[in-house]
C-alpha cells in the first residue's frame, strides 16, 4: 500500500474540469514533482490535497484513510505557498511556531522543535525579525521551516522556488533535495519548470488538460517518453512523420516526409500502427563534415542526413545547429563545446552529414 | 518636468494659500472668536477662556454633547461590527447571485441624498411606532455609517492575500480561528480607521438626527442649531472650536491608521 493514493479524483470549476478522474500512488519517502503547462490542473490538485479544494468525485487514502472530505487542519499533511504566505504580524520565531501552538505543543517542546526548524534550515540569529525584514531567499527558508514544523507526513510545495532568481534556485534545489534526504518526508512538489523538476524529483508526473500524461523518473520521461506530446514537451526533440515499410530484426524502416528512410530499433512496447513519428534529441544528432564510417555506430545502423547549416546558436557549453535537409525539412542538433578553441564549429551555409544511431531514435504514434 | 512640478514656484504657493485660505478661513476666525471675551459676536474685547467656563456650566449643552457622544461611540461600534461583517462577506464569501446588486446597495447611503435617508427612517419608525429618541437616532446613525466602514474593511481585506488564511487553516487552525489570529490582526487598522470615520460622521450630522430624534434627546448639532436661530452666542464658538479639535484628532488617527494598514499590506510590516 503506498503513503499517498489518489483514485478517481475529478474536481471541475464550472464547465472547466480542471481534474478529470486521476489516479496516482506516491510511496512514502518519495521526491514527487507534478510538471506541466499552467492551467493543466496541478495546483488544483495539490490544493485537494492540502484541503482547500474539496473533490467533486474520488478518493484520496492517506495511510489508508480516506481524506478527501475532510478539513485543512484535520489533515497530517502541511503545505509550503509558492508567495510563501508568512504572517506579516508575526516574527521569524512566532511564524515558525504557529502551527506547533495550534497543535497543543507544551512551551518548552515548541521552543526545542522551534530551535531545531531553525538550524535546519540556517536561519539563526533571524529568529526576532519580521517577514518584511528579510531577503527573498530567507523568506523562503521562513516558509519551508513552518511548514515542516509540525512534521507532516507529506510535504506539498506549489512552485517554492519560482520567486528565487536563477543562482538562488540552483542553490536552494541542493538544500531541498539534501533536506529531503535527511527528514524522509514524502515531498510533492509543483512546478512548470522542467529542469526543476527533472533536477529534484525521483518521480514526475506529467499533468495536461486534468489528466496524468505520464509518470516516470527523469531519465524515463526523457528518453523513453509515452507519447509526442510528451517527447514534445519535455526537451527538444526532431520529428519526423513517416510510415513503417519493413520490420526486422527489431528494426523497422520507416519512410519519413522529410529525411528518407530512416532505420529505427524497435522499443518495447512495439508499435502496432504503421503511421508513426521518429523522433529524436538534438544532442544525439551529430555533425560531420563528411559521412561517417559504418564502424562509427557499432552494431547499429547509422542514420545519415545531407544539408546545409542554417543557424548556429552557441550558448557557452552547447551550440545548437539548425541544418536544411534536401527535402527542406530542418535537423535540430546540439554538440557540447568540448574545447575551448572553435577547431569543431560549423559555420552557416557549411554543408554537413547529420547523423544519429538507430538505438537513439525513438518510434512515437502519433 | 519632474522638477517643474515639485519645485514650489511663486505661483504654486500663491494657489495653495489661495485654497487653504479659502477652507480654513472661516474655521481660524470661528476659533478665534471663541477665545473673545466680548458678549457680542463681532466685537474683538481680548482673549478670554469666559465661553469655554460658560459652556461647561450650560446643563442643556452639557447634556446634548454627552448625548452626541454616546450616540456617535455607539452607532460606531455597531456599525462597525456590522459593517466588518458585511466586507468580510462580499470579500471573502462565495460569487452568489445578485452579490453586485448587494454591494451597490450597501453603498447607497453614500450617495444617497441625506434628507431621503432621513426621511425614510423617519417614516420606518413612525411606521413601527418607535418611540423616536436615543435609539432611534443610533440606528439611524448605523445605517448611516455602516457603509463607509464597509468600503474601508473590504479595500484591506481583498489586498489582503487569500494564502494567508489558507496557510493558517493549513498549520492547523479551523477557519474561525484563522480569522481571529491571522485575518483579524491584519485588518484591524482599517477597523480601527473605520470606527473613527463612522464616530465623526454621526458626530456632525444634523440632517438624519433632526429627522429621527424625539424631544429630549437633541444631539449637540442640533441644539446648536437652535439656538443659532436665536442668535449667535460666543459660546457656540467655543462648543464648536472644540468638536473641530475632537474631528480633526480622529481624522488624523484614522488616516494614520489606514496609512499603517496600506504600508503593511505592501511590505508585511505591522509598522
Amino acid at each position: 500500500m503506498p503513503l499517498l493514493r489518489i483514485e478517481g479524483v475529478a474536481k471541475a470549476f464550472g464547465n472547466f474540469r480542471a481534474v478529470d478522474r486521476l489516479s496516482l500512488d506516491i510511496r512514502a519517502g518519495e521526491f514527487f514533482a507534478l510538471l506541466g503547462p499552467s492551467g493543466c490542473g496541478k495546483t488544483t490538485l495539490l490544493r485537494m490535497l492540502a484541503g482547500f479544494e474539496t473533490p467533486d468525485e474520488g478518493r484520496i487514502l492517506l495511510g489508508g484513510k480516506d481524506i478527501a472530505q475532510a478539513l485543512p487542519h484535520e489533515r497530517p499533511v502541511n503545505m509550503m505557498f509558492q508567495n510563501y504566505a508568512l504572517f506579516p504580524h508575526l516574527s521569524v520565531r512566532d511564524n515558525i511556531a504557529f502551527g506547533l501552538r495550534r497543535a497543543g505543543m507544551a512551551r518548552g517542546d515548541i521552543a526545542t522543535r522551534v530551535d531545531e526548524m531553525v538550524a535546519l534550515v540556517k536561519l539563526d540569529g533571524m529568529e526576532k525579525r519580521k517577514p518584511d525584514q528579510l531577503s527573498g531567499g530567507q523568506r523562503q527558508r521562513v516558509a519551508l521551516a513552518r511548514s515542516l514544523a509540525r512534521r507532516p507526513q507529506v510535504l506539498l510545495l506549489d512552485e517554492p522556488l519560482a520567486a528565487l532568481d536563477k543562482k538562488l534556485r540552483e542553490g536552494t534545489q541542493a538544500e531541498l533535495m539534501e533536506l529531503q534526504r535527511r527528514l524522509g518526508t514524502t515531498f510533492i512538489i509543483v512546478t512548470h519548470d522542467q529542469e526543476e523538476a527533472m533536477t529534484m524529483a525521483s518521480r514526475i508526473g506529467v499533468m495536461d488538460a486534468g489528466r496524468l500524461r505520464q509518470v516516470a523518473t527523469p531519465r524515463n520521461l526523457y528518453e523513453a517518453p509515452s507519447s509526442r506530446w510528451i517527447a514534445e514537451f519535455v526537451g527538444d526533440i526532431n520529428l519526423f512523420s513517416g510510415e513503417i515499410t519493413s520490420r526486422e530484426n527489431n528494426r523497422l524502416k520507416v519512410a519519413t516526409r522529410g529525411a528518407g528512410t530512416l532505420v529505427v530499433s524497435e522499443l518495447w512496447p512495439p508499435v502496432s500502427n504503421d503511421v508513426v513519428n521518429v523522433a529524436i534529441r538534438p544532442e544525439k544528432v551529430k555533425l560531420s563534415r563528411r559521412a561517417p564510417a559504418s564502424e562509427e555506430g557499432g552494431s547499429q545502423a547509422i542514420n545519415r542526413l545531407d544539408g546545409v547549416v542554417t543557424d548556429v546558436n552557441y550558448l557557452g557549453g552547447v551550440t545548437t545547429y539548425k541544418v536544411k535537409l534536401e527535402s527542406g525539412a530542418m535537423v535540430r542538433s546540439s554538440v557540447a563545446n568540448t574545447a575551448r578553441l572553435d577547431i569543431d564549429a560549423y559555420l552557416a551555409g557549411q554543408r554537413v552529414v547529420a547523423w544519429f544511431t538507430s538505438d537513439d531514435c525513438l518510434v512515437l504514434e502519433q | 518636468m519632474a522638477r517643474a512640478v515639485t519645485s514650489m514656484t511663486r505661483f504654486n504657493i500663491t494657489a495653495l494659500a489661495l485654497g487653504l485660505a479659502f477652507l480654513y478661513l472661516p474655521i481660524v476666525i470661528l476659533v478665534i472668536y471663541s477665545f473673545n471675551a466680548s458678549r457680542l459676536v463681532t466685537v474683538w474685547g481680548g482673549w478670554s477662556l469666559r465661553w469655554y467656563v460658560e459652556f461647561f456650566n450650560d446643563r442643556a449643552m452639557m447634556e446634548a454633547a454627552w448625548m452626541s457622544l454616546l450616540v456617535a461611540g455607539l452607532s460606531a461600534t455597531l456599525a462597525t461590527v456590522l459593517g466588518t461583517l458585511a466586507a468580510i462577506g462580499l470579500a471573502r464569501g462565495e460569487r452568489f447571485r445578485g452579490r453586485t446588486l448587494f454591494s451597490g446597495m450597501l453603498y447607497s447611503p453614500l450617495v444617497m441624498p441625506e434628507v431621503i435617508s432621513g426621511l425614510s427612517l423617519l417614516l420606518l419608525f413612525v411606521a413601527l411606532n418607535a418611540e423616536r429618541g436615543f435609539w432611534t437616532v443610533t440606528v439611524a446613525h448605523t445605517t448611516l455609517t455602516m457603509c463607509f466602514v464597509t468600503v474601508v474593511v473590504q479595500s484591506r481585506l481583498t489586498s489582503l492575500d487569500r494564502s494567508l488564511e489558507e496557510a493558517a487553516m493549513d498549520l492547523g487552525c479551523d477557519p474561525v480561528r484563522a480569522f481571529l489570529l491571522v485575518t483579524l490582526p491584519l485588518i484591524l487598522p482599517a477597523i480601527i480607521a473605520g470606527w473613527m470615520l463612522a464616530f465623526t460622521l454621526s458626530l456632525d450630522d444634523v440632517v438624519i438626527a433632526s429627522f429621527t430624534t424625539g424631544p429630549g434627546s437633541a444631539t449637540l448639532p442640533i441644539r446648536i442649531y437652535s439656538e443659532v436661530r436665536l442668535g449667535v452666542k460666543p459660546e457656540i464658538n467655543a462648543i464648536c472650536t472644540l468638536m473641530i479639535a475632537l474631528i480633526t484628532v480622529l481624522i488624523v488617527a484614522a488616516s494614520l491608521a489606514s496609512r499603517i494598514s496600506s504600508a503593511q499590506g505592501e511590505s508585511g510590516a505591522p509598522l
